[in-house]
């Protein structure tokens, strides 16, 4: 697993490849820059700070200007986050059915807050405005998974899913 | 002689999942394997009787008979008392799926084929009546389409509700080397999710309409920019633009005609902004989503500073019924300035909360009562939000609101995308409204000041006003100066915003604090 990863030449060797051959795939697509930091997320995890110049350079954009796009977007993150995510819908619809009594519930079996991740580092929680999956809430994710109905009970249920299975390799 | 297979449906749509419509599936494919049932699974989209999901349907003589809600605890009685020979005495036996009230007493249009078909079956589609809009629209002049989309009256069911005629007349009009088919799949308002729906359960009718859309205004490319949140739709959707592009709906020489058009999916980044339509092409083009002034509009500087057609998922899946079956067919249904129908989608604390597609005109209650079935916990209703987050709060006595643009209009609500959320008597207003002011600031893109910074005075506001360890009286006049201010800072941003975000967040806010005051004392 990642924290197994032995040196960071070898990890920065690994995502730089990958940078590079995404933007040989897609640098010539007009207005690249979301679908660049969508491919790269995908496959690394992030978007790695070290990578805006490679990102920049390729679009012809300043570092600047890729910058502020990162940190505009909620969902691209510069930093490694947990094995897994998982999203709490924090909108009125969810709240109608008890979402912000989920949302205390999992902060606290979580013992972290959104935008945090657990010590172990299996799982980060987010904030998320609506999963269209209003008609079953409160609603979350994990990764790209959609839970409906969400109690307590379940909750516990899914995060210890999680936990108990083998997490597979990123 | 073998007998001939039973259909079973299975709906697959993110809300099925999210009950466990994988896992029966799969359960009933397996026991159909192992036991040698003649038994064959189809998944279709859903129907949007989502207190029913998973909704199975079985083909029988008579049509199609429904069982629901099918959990994955069910599936082993389920498949042991044969429910495919359509088990009437069944506890989950629900009868002919047409024969439902809540589906029955709509008029589905937009949404007729929605649950009914294989969302990736291109016979289906076409057996529905599928791509008999582009059809004709491939006999007409691009002027005498929109014309037709003109006088149909449709409006947009983004929200602004603008004439979808007058917009594609415009770009139509407007020169260019290169135009624009863009269409607005980033459904951030809460409790909407028609769209979602709609690129699920029926993907073509998406297409169809931006392809129909593209010969109207002479455009060759089009956009999806679909929300992060949405996997399961990006999936649907790249899979039925590669199914159409091979059945020479879309691609080059669309039907042996001379025309081309092609769409991608581009995907958004969480960022609720980006529905806001020049924002979205800020996005589009690879830039943070920051609101455009207007004018130029988009439609005459829009994509690259392209005309570009920007219209929801939902406008632009109307279109084929509307080439198809004739402007008139299309404007009979609704009433005053509210023609056609609405996909109204119920959601929050309510019985039966599923998809409603109804001609404009009947009152709200309607919709509550009636296919609602009031609240899911029993206890009574206290507020409706309708129209998303940027929505009015309703009380019970503005229930009787006809569903119409005008009407709405009339009692400072809007009914925007057709998201209706409601709420028990346990809900605190004070606390939605300072949701709301909160919800601004989280998604403000910072342009305006007002939006930046008087959503957060206005969540600061609220928390002072709810302070309640401070013994007030009602009539304080400290409490009541700062109501007054809350009124005077949401005045400030409804005027000094760019954008319906800072523009609109008064709704919600001066909503509650009108109909419900006593819960801000
Ligand atoms: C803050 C904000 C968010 C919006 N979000 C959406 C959205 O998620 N989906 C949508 O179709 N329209 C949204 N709109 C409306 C669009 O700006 C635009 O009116 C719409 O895409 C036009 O298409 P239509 O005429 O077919 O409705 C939003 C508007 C604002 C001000
Ligand atoms: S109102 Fe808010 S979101 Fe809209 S343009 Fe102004 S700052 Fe941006």
């Amino acid at each position: 697993m990642i924290t197994e990863m032995n040196s960071t030449e070898e990890h920065n060797n690994g995502w730089q490849a990958s940078v590079k051959r995404i933007l040989t795939e897609l640098k010539d697509k007009p207005g690249a820059l979301l679908p660049v930091l969508h491919a790269i997320q995908t496959e690394i995890g992030y978007v790695p700070g070290e990578s805006v110049t490679l990102i920049a350079e390729s679009l012809s954009l300043s570092r600047a200007e890729v910058h502020g796009v990162i940190s505009f977007y909620t969902f691209f993150r510069s930093t490694r986050g947990g094995s897994h995510t998982l999203q709490i819908c924090r909108s009125e619809s969810c709240q109608a059915m008890g979402s912000r009594e989920l949302e205390s519930h999992a902060k606290q079996s979580l013992q972290i807050g959104f935008d945090q991740t657990t010590s172990a580092g299996d799982i980060t929680l987010e904030a998320v405005y609506c999963l269209g999956n209003c008609a079953c809430s409160p609603a979350m994710r994990i990764d790209h998974q959609v839970y409906g109905r969400v109690t307590a009970e379940k909750f516990d249920q899914l995060v210890s899913a999680l936990r108990t299975n083998v997490i597979e390799v990123k | 002689m073998s007998q001939a297979a039973t259909t079973i449906y299975v709906p697959r749509d993110t809300t099925t999942i999210s009950l466990g419509a994988d896992q029966v599936a799969d359960m009933i494919q397996t026991s159909a394997a192992n036991e040698q049932q003649r038994l064959n699974v189809v998944r279709n989209g859903s129907r949007g009787l989502y207190w029913l999901e998973p909704m199975l349907e079985i083909d029988t003589d008579r049509g199609r008979v429904a069982y629901g809600p099918v959990m994955p605890d069910d599936v082993d009685d389920f498949l042991a008392t044969e429910c495919w020979r359509e088990q009437a005495g069944h506890p989950l036996y629900l009868g002919l799926t047409e024969d439902l009230p809540f589906l029955k007493n709509q008029q589905r249009l937009t949404f007729s084929k929605v649950g009914l078909i294989d969302p990736l079956s291109v016979d289906e589609y076409c057996h529905l009546g599928g791509f008999e809009g582009l059809r004709c629209a491939l006999k007409l002049s691009p002027q005498e389409t929109v014309s037709q989309v003109t006088d149909s009256g449709l409006r947009g069911r983004g929200g602004a509700a603008f004439p979808t005629g007058k917009k594609w007349q415009t770009v139509l009009d407007t020169r260019a080397e290169q135009k624009y088919i863009v269409c607005n799949a980033d459904e951030g308002d809460a409790g909407t999710y028609a769209d979602r729906m709609m690129m699920e359960s029926d993907p073509f009718a998406l297409i169809e309409g931006m392809t129909i859309a593209a010969l109207a205004v002479g455009a060759s490319i089009g956009y999806i920019y679909l929300r992060e949140e949405y996997r399961l739709s990006e999936e649907v959707l790249n899979a039925a633009i590669r199914l159409a592009s091979e059945h020479h709906f879309l691609g080059d020489n669309i039907l042996d005609s001379d025309k081309s058009f092609s769409i991608e999916v581009r995907l958004g980044a969480g960022a609720y902004i980006c529905g806001e339509e020049t924002a979205l092409l800020e996005s589009l083009e690879g830039k943070r989503g920051m609101v455009r002034a207007k004018p130029p509009l988009p439609a005459i500087q829009g994509l690259w500073q392209q005309p570009t057609v920007i219209n929801n998922v939902i406008t632009l899946a109307t279109i084929p019924t509307i080439l198809a079956k004739g402007p008139d067919f299309y404007r009979n249904f609704g009433i005053g300035g509210s023609r056609g129908t609405m996909p109204f989608q119920l959601s929050g604390n309510i019985k039966q909360a599923g998809l409603v597609e109804l001609a404009f005109g009947p009152p709200l209650a309607t919709l509550l009562n009636e296919f609602g079935g009031g609240t899911a916990n029993g206890r009574e209703m206290k507020a409706v939000q309708v129209g998303g987050p940027l929505g009015a709060y309703l009380p019970s006595t503005l229930w009787h609101t006809q569903l119409d643009y005008e009407a709405f209009a009339t009692v400072q609500a809007g009914i925007g995308h057709g998201g209706i959320i409601v709420f028990d008597d346990s809900v605190d207003m004070s606390e939605q409204a300072r949701f709301a002011m909160e919800f601004c600031a989280i998604e403000s893109c910072g342009k305006c000041t007002p939006c930046r910074i008087g959503s957060v005075r206005g969540v600061e506001v609220i928390d002072q006003l709810g302070q309640r360890d401070v013994e007030f009286e009602p009539d304080d006049p400290e409490r009541l100066a700062q109501k007054v201010l809350l009124e005077d800072l949401c005045e400030t941003m409804t005027l000094g915003s760019l954008c319906g975000l800072g523009g609109m967040t008064a709704f919600p806010v001066l909503s509650a604090l009108k109909h419900f005051s006593e819960d801000f004392d």
